[in-house]
């Protein structure tokens, strides 16, 4: 129920990255984020999000600050470190390579 | 480098560290917000708030499991399982305390024998000198003889030469041992302490603590320095502590020294075995050795040295090294040192002191603590496999809420390393109470203080260390092996006996008890063939009567007599002693068989002999007064004894043992044949059976006597053969030692048999612990076995009662039980008979007359083991055979 069935172990760290990029946001718009922009596509769920943000923070690639929201509630905001940053970049251009050669494969045609 | 972020990092590390309610309390906070903010979304969609609230909460799903994972992700979580873990476990111990105190025990007892032994080890042959500066790099140092092995003395100018020329070694010094007489106040007392380089103190790095150590120069001269420095224990016990010490005088060996010194507390000289009291300059040699001015006589091969070697420098190369500048020496002097050599021993070899001794007795201790080790883990094991029977349900109910099978095995591990830690604290224990117990093992001698002590220092924690983490693994691991084949559905839904796990159960069960039954078997076996080749020494004999012989030494040499004197004082002994009623005969002799000096050896010439060029014969010889083969019972084979008129003035007379007559004179006879001895011709006048000279292990070997008055030793032993009591001789003796010299003290006497039995007492050491740890083993697999067979018998209660529905009698059970017990003790004598016959070997050392492969020695213990096993399964077989199969089988 909790695991990411479809995504690609690690992807999920990339993506909450990039998302944190844009801007600092709490868990729970990150998970908002994350349906919107990949439209349900990915289907992770929010028992999943959590322990991942814990571990970015654990690795310095993201902190955490307790922050009022809007509407004047504390929540817990997450924004990326330097090392975070860099952490993306690689990741990104990882999966640019990856994906690349995958869509190479897939998209020969059949003599 | 993003500092920033490491900081950050590390900052929540240490905060979910040390703050973990809080960082666990925010984390919880976190998800509550998520939910409430997904159900305004939700509210906010037009859902009812029940509706809202439940849908938000799926989307989420299991906290608990979120929040342990957020955990798990958190670097702190490690440490926070592990103090949880620990907490657990120590509940877990409490609620089970008889179990946990049983295995507790267990452990105690094999670690305890390992660090023990180890401590041992430490003390007696690594690091035997604690208050020594770099003993690491410390070596013994002795002279050695072409053709013959082991270790002889050195020479004072070889030594001397050796250390100007050793360009590899950082210091060198001398330190003999030696005995000697105090009197104190109106009586004698005997101490030993040790003749010393007057670098000793300096070189080993130990600082009196009131007055001074030697100063260069006080080695050298005859008789010239008479000072000394006195252990603290001397300065308490016999000098009450006197702060004004320095500067007195005390008569050692009636020769009055100024105390110079007094050596720290806790210092007890260079010298495994024996506490030294007190060290005095080489200088003053003579007045505690005998034998003559022996500073420049290069011939005299009476002190035992260490040397410590240049960081960096091995032994191979020092010896490299050394041996280049001992062949200088051979050419330089050929008179002195053909076929001489100078060899280095690491400190647990040394081959002067009690370490060579105590070494194949250590090292076989080494193996049997091993096994007494693998024996505990076994029973543990067979203990926490019962206990995770009834913990299943547990473990399972812990899988079934979440737990992963990594961190169930980190759980176990965990209790695995408290039982292991509190019994490695239990053994270190044990091994601090056994610290001077190997003394208690060897037998008391009066006058000298035995000092063998464990040594607890960080190796040997390190040591223990690592055996506790070794247990850890084996104890924590046994039950999760267990727990790998844990299903989720089968105990939850009741408390259904998976039939495969349980028979797998029993497969670990039974392997572990054959496991234990092999190794105890082997050390059965190997005490008892350290207890029959005991008793083959025992047995054989020495070549000499043992029972009505007693033996002492007055010393000469310590009263300050000068040869003539001596030479009178001992003549009128003798005939004084024979006159005595009951005293049979009586003789001196410089050392008695047996004893703990060493005789001197000499190369010889024998007329009509021709060595082959590589052959240097040297032969060991005694001197003896007129009367000894008599007074020791040593048979004279053909011709005479010696004489009153063998003395100084006469022709050199020699008599010889019949190994040397078969070597040197093809077994022909050789009375009136010649035999060169230190450059004069001797006549041999006898011929006298073989005996023991220095180990009743020895090979009988080639060996010949002297007359003493013509090669004097000024303190020999006394013999007496007598039909008295040793108390009653003694009193008479004393009474007429006093009546020629009042100043006389009497070593310790004892009779022959003492001596004999003295010399074997580092097998009497190896026979008893090997014994003690055999024993220990025994008990601890017929413990094994005992809860093997219970717990068979308890688990197939129905199968029995059937058994007996369908007509078995009890006798018939009774048979089954037993028979299912010998099957696996059968199955470990298997294993142990053929590990034993591999690895009795190690004994060999310490084993006479005995193959390692004695047929009986087998035999006998395997009887013991079966009988041991078959005491074990009695009880379960006796409630087996009780079996009620009306009640077993109606419930």
């Amino acid at each position: 129920m909790s695991k990411p069935s479809d995504l690609v172990q690690g992807t999920l760290d990339m993506l909450v990255l990039k998302i944190l990029a844009l801007e600092p946001l709490n868990g729970w718009a990150i998970s908002q984020r994350l349906k919107q922009i990949s439209s349900d596509v990915l289907g992770v769920s929010d028992g999943s999000l959590y322990p991942a943000l814990h571990k970015l923070e654990h690795r310095g690639w993201i902190r955490a600050q307790w922050k009022s929201s809007e509407n004047n509630r504390r929540a817990k905001f997450y924004s990326l470190t330097q090392l975070g940053r860099k952490q993306l970049e690689q990741e990104t251009a990882n999966w640019n390579r990856v994906s690349a050669a995958i869509s190479g494969i897939v998209q020969l045609k059949e003599a | 480098m993003d500092i920033e972020g490491r900081f950050y990092s590390l900052t929540t590390r240490l905060r979910s560290l040390f703050h973990p309610n809080r960082v666990d309390q925010e984390m919880k906070e976190e998800l509550r917000e998520h939910l409430e903010q997904q159900i305004e979304e939700n509210l906010a969609r037009g859902m009812s708030p029940e509706e809202a609230r439940y849908s938000a909460m799926r989307a989420l799903g299991g906290i608990a499991q979120i929040e342990q994972k957020c955990r798990d992700a958190r670097g702190g979580s490690a440490l926070e399982d592990f103090v949880h873990d620990l907490r657990y476990g120590f509940r877990q111990l409490c609620r089970n305390p008889g179990f946990s105190a049983l295995i507790i025990l267990c452990l105690t007892l094999g670690i305890g024998a390992n660090a023990a032994v180890f401590s041992w080890v430490e003390g007696i042959l690594f690091r035997p000198y604690p208050a020594v500066a770099h003993q690491e790099r410390l070596f013994a140092l002795a002279g050695t003889a072409r053709g013959e092995s082991g270790a002889r003395g050195l020479s004072w100018p070889d030594f001397l030469d050796l250390r100007r020329s050793c360009s590899l070694c950082e210091e060198s010094f001398v330190s003999k041992i030696t005995g000697s007489t105090l009197s104190i106040g109106d009586h004698a007392e005997t101490a030993t302490g040790s003749i010393v380089s007057a670098n000793y103190f300096d070189a080993i790095g130990v600082r009196p603590i009131l007055g001074r150590g030697f100063e260069s120069g006080e080695d050298v001269g005859s008789d010239s320095h008479p000072v000394v420095v006195i252990s603290y224990q001397m300065w308490r016990n016999r000098f009450k502590g006197d702060p004004e010490i320095i500067g007195k005088m005390q008569r050692f060996n009636n020769v009055p020294h100024t105390i110079i010194g007094v050596a720290p507390e806790g210092f007890y000289g260079t010298f495994v075995g024996w506490a030294m009291h007190f060290w005095v300059p080489a200088s003053m040699e003579e007045t505690f050795e005998g034998g003559g001015y022996k500073l420049e006589d290069r011939g005299a091969r009476w002190i035992e040295a260490y040397i410590r070697l240049k960081p960096g420098a091995s032994r191979a190369q020092a010896q490299q090294e050394i041996s280049a500048i001992a062949a200088r020496l051979e050419t330089s002097y050929p008179a002195t040192n053909r076929g001489r050599s100078i060899g280095l021993w690491p400190l647990w070899q040394t081959p002067f002191n009690n370490a060579g001794t105590l070494l194949p007795t250590l090292e076989v201790m080494v193996a049997v603590a091993a096994f007494v080790l693998l024996i505990a883990c076994a029973n543990v094991g067979n203990l926490l496999l019962v206990r995770s029977f009834t913990r299943r349900h547990e473990l399972t109910v812990r899988l079934a809420i979440g737990a992963s099978r990594g961190r169930l095995l980190k759980q176990l591990l965990t209790e695995g390393l408290i039982l292991s830690a509190l019994g490695t604290a239990g053994g270190l224990l044990v091994a601090y109470w056994c610290r001077h117990a190997l003394v208690l093992l060897l037998p008391v001698r009066s006058g000298v203080a035995m000092y063998l002590p464990g040594e607890i220092d960080a190796r040997v924690m390190a040591l223990s260390a690592g055996i506790c983490l070794f247990v850890t693994l084996i104890v924590g691991s046994i039950p999760a092996f267990q727990a790998r084949k844990l299903d989720l559905a089968g105990p939850l839904k009741a408390e259904s006996s998976g039939v495969v796990g349980a028979r797998e159960r029993a497969w670990v069960r039974s392997g572990l008890v054959v496991f234990q039954v092999s190794l105890s078997f082997i050390l059965l076996v190997g005490a008892a063939l350290l207890l029959e080749s005991l008793e083959k020494i025992r047995a054989t004999s020495p070549g000499f009567t043992t029972t009505s012989v007693v033996t002492t030494r007055v010393s000469l040499v310590a009263a300050g007599y000068d040869v003539p004197r001596a030479e009178i004082f001992q003549d009128e002994l003798i005939d004084r002693l024979n006159a005595l009623p009951g005293v049979e005969s009586a003789a001196f002799a410089r050392e008695t068989p047996l004893g703990y000096g060493t005789y001197s050896s000499t190369p010889i010439v024998v007329d009509g002999y021709q060595p082959s060029l590589e052959e240097q014969p040297a032969v060991e010889y005694n001197q003896v007064s007129p009367g000894y083969f008599t007074t020791l019972g040593i048979p004279l084979l053909s011709g005479r004894e010696f004489a009153r008129t063998d003395d100084e003035s006469a022709a050199l007379v020699a008599i010889v043992n019949r190994t040397m007559v078969a070597r040197y004179w093809g077994g022909q006879d050789p009375i009136g044949r010649r035999l060169q001895v230190k450059g004069g011709w001797a006549r041999v006048v006898g011929v006298v059976a073989d005996s023991k000279y220095e180990s009743m292990r020895e090979a009988a070997r080639p060996f010949f006597y002297v007359p003493l008055r013509q090669d004097f030793v000024r303190s020999p032993d006394l013999n007496i053969r007598t039909n008295q009591p040793l108390r009653g001789i003694l009193a008479a003796l004393v009474r007429k030692v006093h009546a020629l010299d009042g100043n006389l003290a009497l070593y310790e006497m004892i009779t022959l048999q003492e001596q004999v039995n003295r010399s074997t007492s580092s097998q009497l050491v190896a026979v008893t612990l090997v014994s003690i740890l055999g024993g220990l083993a025994l008990l601890l697999a017929g413990v094994g076995l005992y809860g093997v067979m219970s717990y068979a018998v308890a688990q197939s209660t129905r199968e029995l009662g059937l058994r007996m529905a369908l007509g078995a009698s009890g006798a018939n059970l009774l048979r089954l039980v037993i028979s299912r017990g010998l099957r696996l003790t059968a199955g470990g004598i298997l294993f142990g008979t053929v590990a034993a016959l591999a690895f009795t070997r190690l004994l060999s050392q310490l084993l006479y007359k005995v193959s390692p492969h004695d047929p009986l020695v087998f035999g006998s213990a395997l009887a013991v083991m079966v009988i041991t096993a078959s005491s074990a399964c009695l009880l379960p077989a006796w409630r087996a055979s009780r079996t009620d199969p009306a009640r077993v089988l109606r419930g």
